[in-house]
């Protein structure tokens, strides 16, 4: 027989095909998202607990910093507060805590703070550089005080997707605690613009960009994520079956 | 390569661990090339360096790869990546498995390294002649894996395939806080993009050099070889 380009390619297309049949099969999504885990558990067991992710010089910082995802949350709510150079707005802290929380931008500015100069890594592929200056989440959450029950830290958005449902991500102590994850509310020594998630966003320097939610309005201590929104612990983890544990 | 032969010139060429892995490999490289292709679409652009965005500048923009040749066909970036990241690990571990086991069994030592007088420019550029006029090696020669061969083989197993797996960790944000060496190694994130996407188009064109020699040497014979290990030896050329 002779293989002509066209038997090729549908030779491609049918096996290919296939993988995506095989992919609609419950066992097979399992087996494929259940790498997750191992990558979790590969990755956590290879680096020190607090190792540190890349920070880099000054003059490595990109041109221009990308901004992705919402590029303005323009709800009525946030935009009164935009409006208000978010003088207005307070940061919720609540959940399994001992003392819940609302801090305004200033009382944040006032906390010691911590600058890194870090890359930031879309799911996409994109890379951009930047230097961040914010809170440590370790702060807040010692001010707060973390009941023993509490497992994860749930970040609540501004911003709306398209699906009308906000967006949110989620953490575990591990990340929460880590010297270099920061609330930041400065980019490249200017306060926050409006499309790298003004007024305030997560850093959480050893996981992809998903994970950096921008617009925060509420962090929220619970012990699962099951009853949060989908109950994956994030906006595209909900809706796209990104992986939650976003290391690679 | 095992020469036991009987008596109608059959020997049994492959070693089992080279036959399962092998085709292990087959179904893997095809999942992690598709599925690799997939994630390139989410951003078809490739950059030298630490970073790189769509306002920096790419030494490559290409258009997104059509469906016949990505996993999923349609694009869906999220199950690209899960068909991605668990066919990854299985097919690191095993290559490293086989590496160690073809060192053991002495598998490198006795037919992939190079001999005396292998890479003496003359006979370099007999078995380049060779290989241009499709003159096959016949009778005990065909037994033994000639100098383009042997290079190919080494270059694939210790060079470009290692090369795919440290680009691919060094993608990785949580590796490279656990070891950031890999990111000195590659000189940046964007590099090792680049590297690893050159590294699996390099591959792809060993998989294409691959099947014609597979097909001109004869396919019955060679895809046997590999599947139960014989392999008729062909006769001498009168």
């Amino acid at each position: 027989m002779i293989l002509t380009r066209r038997h090729l390619l549908l030779g491609a297309g049918a096996t290919l095909a296939g993988c995506d049949r095989l992919a609609r099969t419950d066992s097979v999504r399992e087996a494929l998202f259940s790498a997750e885990n191992f990558h979790q558990w590969a990755q956590r067991s290879l680096m020190a607990r607090d190792a540190l992710a890349r920070e880099f010089r000054p003059d490595q910082i990109s041109p221009i910093f990308r901004a992705n995802g919402t590029s303005n949350p323009n709800t009525p709510a946030y935009k009164a507060l935009w409006r208000g150079g978010f003088a207005d707005w307070r940061l919720r802290v609540d959940g399994l805590v001992t003392r819940e929380l609302s801090l305004s931008l200033s009382q944040l500015r006032a906390l010691p703070h911590r600058e890194q100069i870090t890359r930031h890594d879309c799911v996409e592929g994109w890379s951009a550089i930047g230097k961040w200056r914010g809170v440590p989440l370790r702060t807040i959450l010692e001010g707060a005080g973390l009941r023993g029950t509490a497992r994860y830290l749930v970040f609540h958005c501004a911003d709306m997707m398209g699906s009308g449902k906000p967006y949110y991500e989620s953490i575990d102590l591990l990340d929460a605690f880590h010297p270099q994850t920061i609330l930041a509310f400065a980019l490249n020594d200017r306060p926050l613009g409006v499309a790298n998630g003004a007024p305030l966003r997560l850093r959480v320097e050893r996981q992809l960009g998903y994970k950096q939610a921008k617009y925060l309005m509420r962090i929220e201590a619970v012990d699962s994520l099951a009853h949060i929104a989908g109950g994956k612990g994030g906006y595209w983890e909900d809706h796209a079956n990104y992986d939650w544990y976003a290391g690679i | 390569m095992d020469s036991r032969r009987d008596n109608a010139g059959v020997v049994v060429r492959h070693r089992l661990s080279t036959r399962l892995w092998h085709w292990l490999n087959a179904l893997l490289l095809y999942i992690l090339f598709t599925s690799g292709l997939g994630i390139f679409n989410a951003h078809p652009r490739l950059y030298w360096g630490h970073y790189g965005a769509n306002l920096d500048p790419a030494w490559l923009t290409l258009e997104r790869f059509s469906g016949w040749i990505t996993l999923p066909a349609r694009y869906n970036l999220s199950m690209s990546r899960h068909w991605h990241l668990a066919a990854a690990p299985v097919f690191a571990f095993a290559l490293l498995a086989y590496m160690v086991w073809s060192l053991a069994n002495r598998h490198v030592a006795r037919d992939l390294a190079f001999r005396r007088g292998d890479l003496a420019p003359r006979h370099v550029w007999q078995d380049i002649k060779d290989h241009a006029r499709l003159r096959f090696p016949t009778g005990e020669a065909a037994l033994r894996y000639n100098v383009l061969q042997k290079a190919s083989y080494i270059g694939v197993i210790f060079i470009v395939l290692p090369l795919l797996i440290l680009t691919g960790l060094t993608m990785s944000p949580g590796m490279n806080a656990a070891w950031p060496w890999l990111v000195d190694l590659f000189g940046g994130r964007q590099s090792a993009r680049s590297i690893h996407f050159i590294a699996a188009f390099a591959l792809a064109a060993f998989f294409l050099v691959h099947i014609i020699m597979v097909i001109l040497a004869g396919p019955v014979n060679e895809v046997r070889s590999m599947i139960s290990g014989r392999y008729r030896v062909p006769e001498d050329r009168p």
